[in-house]
């Protein structure tokens, strides 16, 4: 009777756990949705910065063209006059999300314009993001530390950084997708069910649709089974859950276009390959091992091994051969920066020229994580107390996710799920622990009738569910070893395992031996860490990463100035120029000038030509005159350069200018980088070389700089311009914003006579002496 | 009402001065400005003049000091055509400057200058403008002791003979010129970078250019064949410009020589009656079809046709030439081809569009001696191959069709066995 009673009681429990957690877990998702409408708030609901209003404008295409047009899309408008076949070089997981929100949307009667849907679809995908983080955590540490860790990740800065309302970047999906296939792979590794290898490999397809991260996905897993294996886990779980995902994975991927036959052809893939023909040789031993007797197998194993050495030598060495055959060996820059961070530096200049492909500096670790950076350590230890297949895999996500992060700050975002399923651990341990010894203490001190009433007090629910899932999940790893076939293995097993748990429920007992004050201290500084956490993320979501950089404001004592210049730019470009007209600019602005102003550019922020980029380069640092004739062979009309000198705004072209140096003078040798440096340095002041001030961008962002303060003093620079008075021949000023901070020039037509040589002497002089002036005196400053 | 019928007859007093405006329609010239020294040039000149107005021009004769002359008059130009006979002038009178006839030819209206020995400041500046420098010695005239005229009688061989004309019938009229030019004044040089301004009549490589009053102390500066003594101008926007250093070579003193002739057709070119070029009916379609398509794709084949006329002075003629040629140009030209003409004035090629896709452009650069430049381009983009339009079943492939599906069956086949047999 009484047992019946405890059942029941259990099972309301249960109930009652589940309501709550589904409770939870909605507060989670409203939670990691409305932290990112700050943007929408504090600004409006625009698209920002420049990756997303080319996602916008594909979204937008996809959304009046259909899927087939959009998957032959060949754009016409931008890389002129090279065009981009957009549709076989975009990863469309993103706009097709996003479009088919607004295709369901729209047919459900709900008429959202293309924008909305667009703004605000990363925020809905966090909160997915959050709920996948909680099924990922509970299928390695069971619901507590599934609820925590989603908490954490709603609300992570690193993550929001990317995900705001209105920064519609593969991203915003990507990381959903990323969580969803490690959760599906997890869930596989413990079920060992097809059905969710099928779904696994699914998620994997939508991962390689959304996001060119997907690589990391396709050597983290293969490197997990490896670990496996070496360690001496392989079952046929692991076989389930890995060879489904590696072969219709890669059929699946192969589907996208912009990765097709790169799915089997370059070396970002050939480790998946490797690890399942090892599988395969690891399952056929197991197997072997199960039908021969231990001589036999003996035997077997030295034929085999030797014959095997054998041909595997002979296919690595072909491998290997074919391989190194490619200069890069195989392996895209991007891949390859990665592995040594010094090589974009070194040879891809533009790859090196992105900010987001620096290395991060320490404080950005506890700007973007914060105190999740102190309690990823303790989730480490935490992942280890007991190890089984699932947190060894989470232990190696969180480890190579943190070199990838050291090398590139964009990937401190793979870096923060990793980071909050650990802290998440480590919180749910810490409170699992300190909360059962308060238990412990308490039945102690109130003796044991009146801890069974009390047992039913909401307060002590959590804990008690958790140690339901302890025990479950101590039921699984006992349970994995009696569904191996192999009997010697499995009593072997068994015995360890035995062993195993015992020292484990022993340490455990230990630990909760822990005294009450110590305990109720320690529970009140994790819940003050986590509301420091929580405040540094509503400062960081409010404050830090809200902006659109479209728009932009700053606070002065005169009160709050809103930059609206690029808009402006753009609507001028938009209503003033000719529909065919060409526009140059540094590639930064070529998604926005083609999303927002409608205009054919020369380069954009897809930097697929490296030899275009440097044409653009090189006219940007060439005299005006030669840069007129780069220009004027690319049949540009107008350029465009954002200059910050007269407002303060630091990322303007001069700023970026020592990359147009550098990424023309790789392909265009005349450009010398120290004919633009004094002391090592881009100098715009009177100290500048005269192949500074004479080039283009000089020029383009000075024009008429001294008329607004009679002294010419660039803010950003903090220093009197070194040419103030200069007339443009071959360019003319058509558009400055109202800040200053986006100048248009257009290319004057050639002259319609050429002069002669008599008369007005002194004009006649005055040019072409200065351009010989300027290419004798190009030695002297090497 | 009677404001009505002012505007009534107000634009019917304006219809016929547009009518004979200049225009792309009707690109020759019809109301000429002649600014003079003195009023005696209309009457020393007056066989030159006469040829003119005989071709249907009307001449208004003004004295370069007046202050009453303008080129334009509520910013519409009064004429299509300026004559500069006043080398002696030091500052025009009116609203007329060296800029304002800068401007002038750059709107696309012609011009004449002539020069003298006593030319002034003003004049070599606009000639400057133009591309065209003048002997900068003041005092300086041509002087040839071995082509010069007979009928000179000084002595001091200024006046001399030249034949050495540029070789093109579409300048110069395709009539040879018989007599030589007699020419007195002064040399001018070009810039040979210059490749706009043509030397029609170039002096004799026994020529020279010095003060002929002053004994000879130092080398000149311009001898020979160097020294132009007329040239032509043709701006980028085809506007015409006709320049010599001797303003009695149009007079009517030089009976027996070639001047007349000369500069007849000389003015007829520089007042668009002979080489004026238009293209029309640019179109491009796909072989077999008729309509322009948006975009092409890449292996298509296509028909680019233009139809291309000269202006005769009256009407447009079909303009017939083997040498016209269409680029499809990417950066580069991909394809070059000349034009096959009917004969009629419609050039036509069928090429077949590269294997690059990108934005490519229907190029046709015609720049030929003495005729208005044509340069006409068309955007065109270039796509790739749809999805579906690759083959949808390799033959080449058979071998791996095979394979897999047999694959399949065997994979069946085994599965079926292995779970029930036994």
């Amino acid at each position: 009777m009484a047992a019946a009673a405890k059942a029941g009681e259990a099972t309301l429990r249960h109930a009652f756990g589940n309501v709550l957690s589904f409770f939870i877990l909605l507060l989670i998702g409203v939670l990691a949705f409305s932290i990112r409408l700050f943007s929408v708030i504090k600004y409006e609901s625009v698209i920002h910065e420049f990756d997303p209003y080319f996602n916008y404008r594909v979204t937008q295409f996809l959304t009046k063209n259909g899927i087939y047009d959009f998957w032959n899309w060949f754009d016409d408008r931008t890389w002129y006059p090279l065009g981009r076949v957009i549709g076989g070089t975009v990863y469309p997981g993103l706009t097709l999300t996003a479009g088919t929100i607004w295709w369901l949307l729209n047919s459900l009667n709900i008429p959202l314009s293309v924008e909305t849907v667009c703004v605000f679809t990363a925020p809905i995908f966090s909160a997915f993001a959050s709920w996948a983080t909680y099924l990922l955590t509970k299928e390695v540490k069971g619901a507590g530390a599934g609820l925590t860790a989603a908490a954490l990740l709603a609300m992570v800065p690193s993550y929001i950084s990317r995900s705001v309302a209105g920064s519609y970047d593969n991203e915003a999906v990507a990381i959903f997708a990323l969580i969803i296939t490690f959760y599906l792979y997890i869930k596989t590794l413990n079920t060992g069910s097809l059905f969710y290898a099928t779904l696994n490999a699914i998620a994997y397809f939508y991962m390689v649709c959304s996001w060119g991260g997907y690589t990391f996905i396709i050597n983290l897993i293969p490197m997990h089974v490896l670990l496996c294996i070496v360690t001496g886990r392989y079952s046929s779980r692991l076989y389930i859950a890995y060879a489904p995902l590696v072969v219709l994975g890669t059929l699946l991927a192969a589907l996208v276009p912009v990765v097709g036959f790169n799915a089997v052809m370059t070396s970002e893939h050939f480790a998946s390959f490797l690890v399942f023909i090892i599988l395969h040789v690891v399952a056929l031993v197991y197997y072997i091992k199960g039908i021969l007797s231990p001589k036999m197998f003996k035997v077997a194993v030295t034929l085999v091994v030797s014959v095997g050495l054998v041909v595997c030598c002979a296919v690595i060495a072909i491998l290997v051969a074919l391989v190194a055959s490619s200069p890069t060996k195989g392996w895209s820059g991007r891949s390859l920066s990665l592995l040594d961070p010094t090589y974009a530096s070194k040879y891809i200049p533009i790859i090196a020229s992105v900010s987001e492909h620096q290395p991060p500096t320490w404080p950005s670790y506890f700007m973007d994580i914060n105190v999740l950076a102190f309690l990823v350590p303790a989730g480490i230890i935490a992942c280890f107390l007991p190890l089984s297949d699932a947190s060894s895999f989470v232990v190696l996500y969180i480890v190579t996710s943190v070199y990838f992060s050291g090398v590139m700050v964009r990937l401190m975002l793979v870096f923060a799920p990793a980071a909050c399923i650990m802290s998440g651990i480590a919180l749910s341990q810490a409170f699992d622990v300190f909360t059962r010894s308060i238990k412990f203490q308490l039945l102690r001190i109130l003796g044991f009738s009146e801890a069974d009433a009390g047992d039913g007090s909401s307060a002590n629910v959590v804990p008690e569910n958790d140690a339901v899932k302890v025990d479950k999940s101590e039921e699984t790893i006992k349970e994995r070893p009696s569904r191996k076939n192999k009997k010697k293995e499995k009593e072997q097993m068994e015995k360890a395992q035995a062993e195993k748990t015992s020292a484990k429920s022993k340490t455990e007992k230990r630990l909760l031996v822990l005294p009450m004050e110590l305990s109720v201290i320690g529970l009140l500084l994790l819940v003050f860490m986590g509301a420091f956490y929580v405040v540094h993320c509503v400062w960081a979501a409010a404050e830090a990463y809200s902006a659109p950089s479209i728009v932009l404001t700053s606070y002065t004592h005169e009160g709050l100035h809103v930059f609206d210049d690029f808009r402006e730019a753009y609507a001028w470009l938009r209503h003033n120029t000719e529909v065919d007209d060409k526009v140059a600019s540094w590639w930064d602005y070529g998604y926005q000038t083609t999303a927002m102003a409608n205009r054919t550019v020369i380069v954009d922020n897809n930097t697929w030509n490296n030899t275009h980029i440097a044409t653009v380069g090189t006219a940007m640092s060439s005299p005006e005159k030669a840069a007129w004739e780069i220009f004027n062979s690319l049949d540009v009309k107008y350029v465009l350069v954002v200059f910050g000198g007269l407002v303060g705004y630091p990322s303007d072209d001069i700023n970026k200018f020592l990359w147009m140096v550098r990424i023309g003078g790789g392909v265009f040798p005349h450009i010398k980088e120290p004919d633009y440096l004094r002391d090592g340095q881009y100098r715009i002041d009177s100290q500048a070389t005269p192949t500074m001030l004479n080039c283009l961008m000089y020029k383009l962002s000075y024009y008429r700089f001294v008329e607004t303060d009679g002294k010419g003093f660039d803010r950003v620079r903090r220093t009197e311009i070194g040419k103030k008075y200069f007339k443009l021949t071959h360019f003319e000023e058509v558009f400055t914003t109202h800040h200053w901070m986006v100048r248009i020039y257009k290319l004057k037509p050639s002259k319609n006579r050429i002069r002669g040589k008599m008369k007005k002497s002194k004009s006649r002089t005055s040019t072409p002496s200065s351009k010989r002036s300027g290419s004798r005196k190009k030695n002297p400053w090497q | 009402m009677a404001k009505l019928l002012l505007y009534l007859t107000l634009a019917t007093s304006l219809i016929p001065l547009f009518s004979v405006a200049f225009s792309p329609e009707n690109p020759t010239d019809r109301r000429v400005l002649v600014l003079v020294d003195d009023f005696a040039i209309k009457s020393s000149h007056s066989l030159y003049f006469g040829s003119l107005t005989s071709r249907g021009f009307q001449l208004e004769f003004k004295l370069a000091d007046d202050p009453n002359i303008g080129l334009q008059r509520y910013g519409q130009y009064l004429y299509d055509a300026l004559v500069l006979f006043c080398p002696s002038v030091e500052r025009f009178g009116g609203s007329i400057d060296v800029a304002s006839i800068v401007d002038f030819v750059d709107s696309g209206h012609d011009l004449i200058v002539a020069a003298d020995s006593n030319a002034s400041d003003l004049i070599r500046e606009v000639a400057t403008e133009c591309g065209v420098d003048f002997d900068e010695d003041p005092a300086a005239m041509v002087i040839d002791h071995i082509n010069y005229a007979v009928s000179n009688f000084d002595g001091d061989h200024t006046l001399i003979a030249s034949d050495d004309f540029i070789k093109a019938d579409v300048i110069l009229g395709s009539k040879k010129i018989e007599a030589p030019v007699l020419f007195q004044g002064i040399g001018h040089s070009l810039n040979p970078a210059n490749s706009l301004v043509l030397k029609v009549l170039s002096a004799s490589s026994s020529a020279y250019s010095a003060n002929p009053k002053s004994k000879l102390s130092n080398p000149p500066s311009l001898t020979g064949s160097a020294i132009s003594l007329v040239s032509v101008v043709q701006a980028r926007n085809n506007a015409r410009i006709l320049i010599t250093g001797s303003l009695s070579m149009f007079s009517n003193r030089h009976e027996k020589s070639g001047n007349e002739q000369f500069l007849t057709e000389i003015s007829k070119w520089v007042f668009h009656e002979r080489g004026h070029l238009k293209a029309v009916n640019v179109r491009h379609h796909k072989v077999g079809e008729s309509d322009e398509p948006a975009i092409y794709r890449i292996n298509d084949d296509l028909e680019y046709s233009v139809e291309i006329y000269e202006w005769s002075g009256t009407s447009w003629e079909p303009y017939v030439s083997d040498d016209v040629q269409v680029q499809f140009y990417m950066m580069s030209p991909y394809v070059l081809k000349t034009l096959s003409t009917d004969q009629k004035g419609h050039y036509s090629a069928e090429f077949k569009v590269p294997d690059v896709y990108g934005v490519f452009q229907f190029k046709v650069e015609y720049q030929r001696l003495g005729y208005t430049s044509l340069s006409l381009s068309k955007q065109i983009p270039v796509r790739p191959y749809r999805h579906n339009e690759y083959e949808r079943f390799l033959p080449a492939a058979y071998p791996y069709y095979g394979s897999a599906f047999s694959m399949m069956a065997g994979f069946f086949i085994f599965t079926i066995v292995h779970l029930y047999s036994k």
